[in-house]
């Protein structure tokens, strides 16, 4: 067996951003802040589709943490990074809990797709909500740490390094928890559910398990990206936005916690320059891309890394 | 001896089709049972109700004098009444030894050992080793160490066969229920299968309940025979006299010797 | 209580326009078990090659009468190569996979269609409204309704009694009943499954597109038309049942009267109703109001 560098990797990974982040153009502290917020929801879709579930409304949970965060600063005047992570995670894992008793019961195809109209409940609320903006949601006040706002120059890079430092804490957990006789139990219920049970577990309770997790991480993430971007609008709960969280899941894959970090940076990365050389063909690419995925490396992006280091 | 599982009037509808009528059947503790009759008579139905799959639409099952008719597959698991399929159920992206490790980890979590801080070293619950080496202990005992790492998806029949009943031992039943465990393996292997598995259930005292469609096996390792036919339980008595049953002869020994010929 | 009329009205013509959109995913699950994301792009593409050549046709002066063929011809003409060009290109080499990864990569389709859309057609909206206009109103109770949308319904009940009849009543639809209990055993029957599978994937993208250009002449013909539709008609056929036609019929209606209620009485919960009947469906029969029984695992 190979060693597990996992802890390592995140460390050092975290480290090396955190000192050599200053240098970095602000463009592309706000990619990878972005790809951070994410990838924390992919890494929630992780955990699912290891179980062999592909949630088409994780957008719910993601705008949740975002409108959860913007009404903190809207209503309460809470601007600080980490309350509002907390707060939307929290949000968010709570609604997860609750819908998570309906939802644990599907399978397949129907849990993609009641997981989808769920997400577009929320959706269609936020659009005909005057007091949250309608269409057009609400700007939100830049953010504070700690109580203290660092100077203009200085705010995306606190951003990204707080943004940093949840993200490992998140894929060390999740790491962790996948260690655990429970969290092994993933690819048991994708294989045979039947046997789960008559081995004295219960499958729905792992999936509920799984989903509140997951539920939690996108809620993080949704509330990092809102004070990342300024802005949030009910686009954030469109079906779309589910759709770029499971292209980043399958660009990934499922074999490390890590993955969905890179994977979320890729996608960031060909949406900017794919956007920026064509504005009408950008959309072709990621679906030619995902295509390709598809077809070719089912595994995801990750599976090229550890194939590479079986052979050695 | 003491009854340990007792099934009381199941009965058991789909559609048109009775699956179970009015079948009864008390097991004595420590017993091996035969459980025979032709395809579609309510076997697997059987066994599906008692091990709570199938909710019978009528009926009860108590285990140990406890009702157990409205629990889960995975409430009687725990208990103690663990079931083998008749058409393997295995974990098929994982290995062999993955498999067995699953179903360990189960019986560790069960026994409260699946925090989010444990490394899953602890011992497993009726065997006092850890897990790694439980798996290896049981994959030995059912002679299926030399396959350990193969995937469960490229196994041949036979194997996945043991398999399938290998994976019912991690929670150590009480109660052992085989849904044809030696088929799709010659005359002369199935003696085998069955003293193995009867060896590694029996020492600390274990029912067996098995279906079997040969009548050699069944009057070599059953103490007693259940005989169904269409939905209902036409004999209930020791091989000898079951076998020898008119009724029995006439619609399941004399249906399966014209089948084989 | 004088709203009532116009509830029936709009709940009826809002039916019939979704039963019509959501038929052709519901053909397509039905045969092939796939959740077609590209549904939306059929639609789309539908409503651009109908409207883009019924203004040309019409700019160049031939009698208006006539734009309703245009219509039609022009989404069949465009459609149908996207859809065996599709089919024949990458789906077919993807029946074996899980169902869900059909879906994503239908999903992935839909991104590059969507940009194949922009390519063709531009960004600039499309309108056309004479055959909208051309057929002037009718008053129910005091309100004046476009005679057009009458159209709509009769082309819905058209389109959904000639499946039914072309499933139920024709050597191919009875074979296709076979090739849709057991894929296996028609094909060891020597029955071509691959051609049914392209047939019904043809018609399927054939009838999303015949929808968009039934739309067209109501609205402007703008990017993104296809993606609202995808889940709409997602709705409508998993409350019925994915892949049953009596449940389309079925979850367009519901769907259609409950999104007019709203309309009417709460307009600020249109959207949040019709997921919210999707979510209540689902969560009291979770495979739909006509779904199939399960068969046996064990
Ligand atoms: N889940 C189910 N749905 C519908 N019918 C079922 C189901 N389970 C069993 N049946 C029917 O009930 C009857 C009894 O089936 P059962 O599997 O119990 O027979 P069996 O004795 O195990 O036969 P075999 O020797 O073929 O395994 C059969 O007619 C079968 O088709
Ligand atoms: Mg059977």
């Amino acid at each position: 067996m190979r060693r597990d560098r996992t802890v390592a990797v995140i460390g050092t990974a975290f480290v090396a951003l955190a000192a050599g982040g200053p240098w970095l153009p602000q463009w592309a502290m706000f990619i990878a802040t972005v790809a951070f917020a994410r990838g924390l929801v992919a890494l929630g879709l992780v955990l699912l589709l290891r179980a062999g579930l592909i949630s088409f409304g994780q957008a719910l949970f993601y705008c949740l943490g975002a409108y959860t965060a913007g009404a903190l600063g809207r209503f309460y005047g809470v601007s600080d990074i980490f309350i509002e992570m907390l707060v939307g995670g929290a949000v968010a894992a709570l609604v997860a809990f609750i819908i998570g008793f309906l939802l644990a019961r599907y399978r397949g195809i129907f849990f993609g797709l009641l997981s989808l109209a769920l997400s577009m409940i929320l959706y269609g609320l936020l659009v005909k909500t005057e007091a949250l903006g309608s269409t057009d949601g609400f700007n939100i006040a830049p953010s504070t740490l700690f109580g203290v706002r660092p100077p203009p120059e200085w705010v995306r890079y606190s951003v990204l390094v707080s943004a940093a430092a949840v993200a490992a804490a998140a894929a060390l957990i999740v790491h962790r928890y996948l260690q655990t006789p429970l969290g092994r139990l993933a690819p048991a219920i994708k294989d045979n559910e039947i046997r789960v049970e008559y081995m004295g577990a219960s499958a729905r309770k792992a999936v509920h398990v799984k989903y509140v997790i997951a539920g939690a991480l996108a809620g993080v993430g949704g509330a990092l990206a809102a004070t990342a971007v300024g802005h949030i609008d009910p686009d954030m709960a469109y079906w779309t936005t589910s759709g770029e969280f499971i292209f980043i899941t399958i660009l990934a894959g499922t074999g490390s916690v890590v993955a969905p970090f890179v994977g979320a940076l890729i996608y960031g990365s060909i949406h900017t320059l794919a956007y920026g050389l064509s504005p009408n063909t950008w959309q072709m690419s990621l679906g030619l891309a995902l295509l390709v995925l598809i077809v070719f490396l089912p595994e995801g992006l990750w599976s090229l890394a550890t194939r590479h280091a079986r052979r050695t | 001896m003491p009854v340990v599982l007792n099934a009381r009037g199941l009965s058991k509808r789909f559609g048109a089709v009775t699956a179970a009528h009015e079948v009864s059947a008390a097991i004595d503790k420590d017993s091996v049972v035969g459980l025979i009759g032709t395809n579609g008579a309510g076997k697997t139905t059987f066994i599906n109700m008692i091990t709570g799959y199938l909710k019978p639409d009528a009926g009860a099952i108590t285990y140990e004098g406890r009702d157990i008719t409205p629990l889960a597959p995975r409430q009687i698991t725990r208990l103690g009444i663990c079931r083998s399929f008749q058409i393997p159920q295995l974990y098929s992206s994982l290995s062999v030894h993955e498999n067995m490790m699953i179903g360990l980890g189960i019986v560790l979590a069960n026994a409260g050992h699946g925090g989010f801080l444990s490394r899953g070293d602890a011992p497993v619950p009726g065997y006092g080793e850890p897990a790694a080496q439980v798996a290896e202990h049981i994959l030995a005992r059912f002679g299926l160490a030399e396959y350990r790492d193969r995937n469960t998806q490229v196994l041949p029949g036979g194997v996945r066969k043991l398999l399938d009943i290998a994976l019912t031992m991690v929670a150590k039943p009480r109660v052992l229920l085989l849904d044809e465990p030696t088929s799709g393996v010659s005359a002369q292997e199935k003696f085998g299968i069955m003293q193995m598995v009867l060896d590694a259930v029996r020492a600390e005292g274990a029912t067996v309940l098995f279906v079997e469609h040969d009548m050699e096996v069944v009057s070599r390792f059953a103490q007693r025979v259940l005989a169904f036919y269409d939905g209902r339980v036409i004999a209930d008595a020791t091989p000898e006299v079951a076998l020898a049953d008119p009724e029995v002869r006439r619609h399941v020994v004399g249906r399966l010797r014209a089948a084989h010929a | 209580m004088d709203q009532i009329p116009s509830v029936i009205v709009d709940g009826v013509m809002y039916s019939a326009w979704l039963f019509m959109a959501a038929l052709g995913l519901t053909l397509i699950y039905g045969v092939m078990k796939i959740v077609n994301v590209t549904h939306g792009s059929f639609y789309a593409i539908g409503a651009y090659a109908a409207a883009s050549l019924t203004a040309a046709y019409l700019a160049r002066g031939f009698p208006p009468m006539l734009s309703y063929a245009v219509l039609v011809v022009a989404a069949i003409v465009v459609a149908a190569p996207f859809a065996i060009a599709i089919e024949r290109v990458i789906l077919r080499f993807m029946y074996a996979r899980d169902e869900v990864v059909i879906l994503l990569a239908t999903y992935a389709l839909f991104l590059i269609l969507e940009d194949v859309i922009k390519l063709i057609w531009g960004v600039n909206p499309y309108f056309i409204a004479e055959p909208y206009a051309l057929l002037g109103s009718f008053q129910v109770a005091d309100m004046a309704y476009p005679t057009y949308n009458l159209l709509l319904v009769a082309a819905a009940l058209v389109f959904g009694g000639g499946l039914a009849w072309l499933l139920h009543s024709t050597r191919a639809g009875k074979l296709l009943v076979a090739v849709i209990h057991d894929p296996e055993v028609s094909r060891a029957m020597g029955v071509n499954v691959g051609r049914y599978y392209l047939a019904t994937f043809l018609l399927g993208s054939l009838l999303a597109a015949l929808a968009g250009a039934f739309t067209a002449p109501t609205v402007s013909v703008v990017p993104g038309l296809g993606v609202d539709v995808i889940v709409l008609s997602f709705a409508v056929v998993v409350i019925g049942g994915l892949g049953s036609l009596p449940g389309a019929a079925l979850g367009a209606v519901i769907v259609g009267i409950v999104r007019s209620l709203s309309v009417h009485y709460m307009p600020q919960l249109e959207l949040f109703v019709i997921y919210f009947v999707m979510a209540a469906v689902l969560a009291v029969r979770p495979r739909g109001l006509f779904s199939l029984a399960e068969p046996r695992k064990i």
